[in-house]
């Protein structure tokens, strides 16, 4: 079997160990693999044993003014909440974000690897990366990657020469083109908010507010997400962070507390 | 989980809490190495202070809890990257004319752990350091290299019991929410120190695999000056002398 690691090529120089006294560390990186003939096996065991960072809400979609992302802040790792304060939503350049769902060590590391790809077909084109191009280059790698034990779902959100486009990606080598995704563990409840609530014609801020109510009731009915409900807009002049609450507080903005309604007040017996 | 066949991990136990303040960061890990209920030995530090034999002003030490052999490995190879970086190649300094900062060995270690995805490290690492600004920050990780900077951590067996407590004593707004709120770690270098006593002696109370005293790396920011020089203070604390009290 051979490992693709074509996606880790390094591009910054790289400087010759004449005496070859460090072979490891001249040479350019790749990836370890155990030597036992189980690997799956080996895989399966070993993601049970170190339990990675998981679990996740993230949506996007495309109305007339242009995409919205958003997303939970929680990471579990089994049932211990391990952060409340990820970052799911990922700034590969000012025109397009990722979003993360799975494990989060894949997510980071093959985002980051994206942003390098992206920025250098940008010095050598002359010209951004179609959000196209950009999804495609990761489907790509994450394929040759498949049925190693990745586990990444993600969605590639960006303005480029076409306009707006999304695109979801996951680590099964899947690529979809759409108007609308969520992705994670509380994706189902997200899609009941987002699909009764979606329109092409929403303002932007009629976009942002069903965004966070679709995070906010899948932290609400999903153990594994919570924390803060960020919301992206991407426009023809990029993306901007519009709003990041804490889906408690958002908890008493949807469901204020009424003063209970007394039925009998009470009041002296009256003379007998 | 013994050691049988194909199988190559055993967790060691073990626990390392950092805390990043305005102008230090304090770092500690109990010096217990143990499997199953069996205590090898009450005296292994699992801070390594990556960078004090090859630069004596650098500002980060790596405190990993898990399988001691992946522990030791890890470190080798992280002293091993920064000694060719440093004394033979120069390729770190000669690019970037400066010495590796903490932000920047926490990208490194990221990727270390990544590049063994498929046959991990078994360790769970904790950077404290202090960043460009001398600011003390802390990378908290998981064993494959998902990484955040956050404003204190906890890893380990005792990692649990100890959270919750530093959650509830140093948690600040979130630094996702918008609009932004300031989010330091409000206590002073002596407070941390003292906070970080407390919890260990409280995750002993409850978890075979931790030991009552740790052992405390301090970073210490001195404004007075352009630069930040910093002073890393190994506490070997009164008992560690002590085999019986340990």
């Amino acid at each position: 079997m051979k490992l693709d690691a074509s996606g880790l090529q390094s591009f910054a120089p790289h400087r010759a160990d004449p005496d070859n006294l460090y072979p490891d560390l001249s040479a350019p990186p790749s990836f370890d693999l155990p030597g036992c003939p189980d690997f799956d096996g080996f895989q399966k065991k070993a993601i049970q044993t170190v339990k990675p960072a998981k679990g996740t809400t993230t949506l996007a979609f495309i109305f007339n003014e242009g995409v919205i992302v958003a997303a939970d802040s929680r990471a579990s790792m089994g049932g211990y909440i391990s952060s409340q304060t990820v970052k799911k939503i990922i700034e590969i350049n000012p025109y397009m974000i990722g979003t993360m769902a799975g494990a989060a060590a894949d997510c980071q590391f093959w985002h980051r690897n994206l942003g390098i790809k992206c920025r250098l077909h940008e010095l050598a084109n002359k010209r951004r990366i179609s959000v196209t191009g950009a999804s495609k280059l990761l489907a790509n790698i994450l394929y040759s990657y498949r049925g190693m034990g990745l586990s990444v779902g993600t969605m590639i959100a960006g303005w480029d020469e076409t306009g707006p486009a999304l695109y979801y990606v996951d680590s099964e080598g899947g690529r979809l083109k759409g108007k609308r995704f969520s992705v994670g563990s509380g994706s189902p409840y997200a899609y009941g908010v987002l699909d009764s609530g979606y329109r092409s014609d929403l303002s932007i801020e009629e976009a942002a507010e069903l965004a966070r109510r679709a995070i906010y009731h899948a932290t609400f009915r999903d153990g594994a997400s919570g924390g803060v409900a960020s919301v992206y807009h991407v426009g023809p002049n990029g993306w901007k962070k519009l709003s990041g609450d804490d889906v408690g507080e958002l908890h008493y903005k949807y469901y204020p507390v009424v003063p209970a309604i007394v039925e009998h007040e009470m009041a002296d017996a009256p003379p007998a | 989980m013994a050691l049988r066949g194909d199988w190559v991990y055993e967790n060691n136990g073990g626990t390392c809490v950092a805390i990043a303040g305005l102008d230090y960061c304090v770092v500690a890990a109990d010096t217990r190495l143990s499997v199953g209920y069996s205590i090898y030995t009450r005296d292994y530090s699992k801070i390594c202070n990556l960078c004090d034999l090859l630069f004596p002003a650098d500002k980060c030490v790596l405190a990993s809890s898990g399988f001691q052999g992946d522990m030791k490995a890890l470190q080798k190879n992280l002293a091993a990257k920064h000694l060719v970086s440093v004394h033979l190649l120069h390729i770190y300094q000669h690019q970037h004319n400066k010495q590796m900062s903490c932000p920047a060995m926490a990208r490194l270690l990221s990727n270390t752990l990544y590049y063994k995805r498929f046959f991990p490290y078994y360790t769970f690492n904790i950077l404290g350091g202090l960043d460009n600004e001398g600011k003390g920050c802390v990378y908290t990780y998981d064993a494959v290299g998902s990484y955040e900077r956050v404003g204190y951590s906890c890893q380990g067996t005792g990692g649990a019991l100890i959270m919750p407590v530093l959650d509830n004593q140093l948690k600040s707004p979130s630094p996702l929410l918008l609009p932004a709120r300031d989010a330091v770690t409000p206590l002073s270098e002596s407070e941390a120190v003292d906070l970080v006593k407390d919890v260990f002696a409280s995750a002993t109370e409850r978890d075979i695999y931790t030991v009552r005293f740790p052992i405390f790396f301090q970073l210490l920011a001195f404004c007075e000056s352009d630069i930040f020089p910093t002073q890393q203070h190994a506490y070997s604390s009164r008992v560690l002398n002590d085999p019986i009290l340990k």
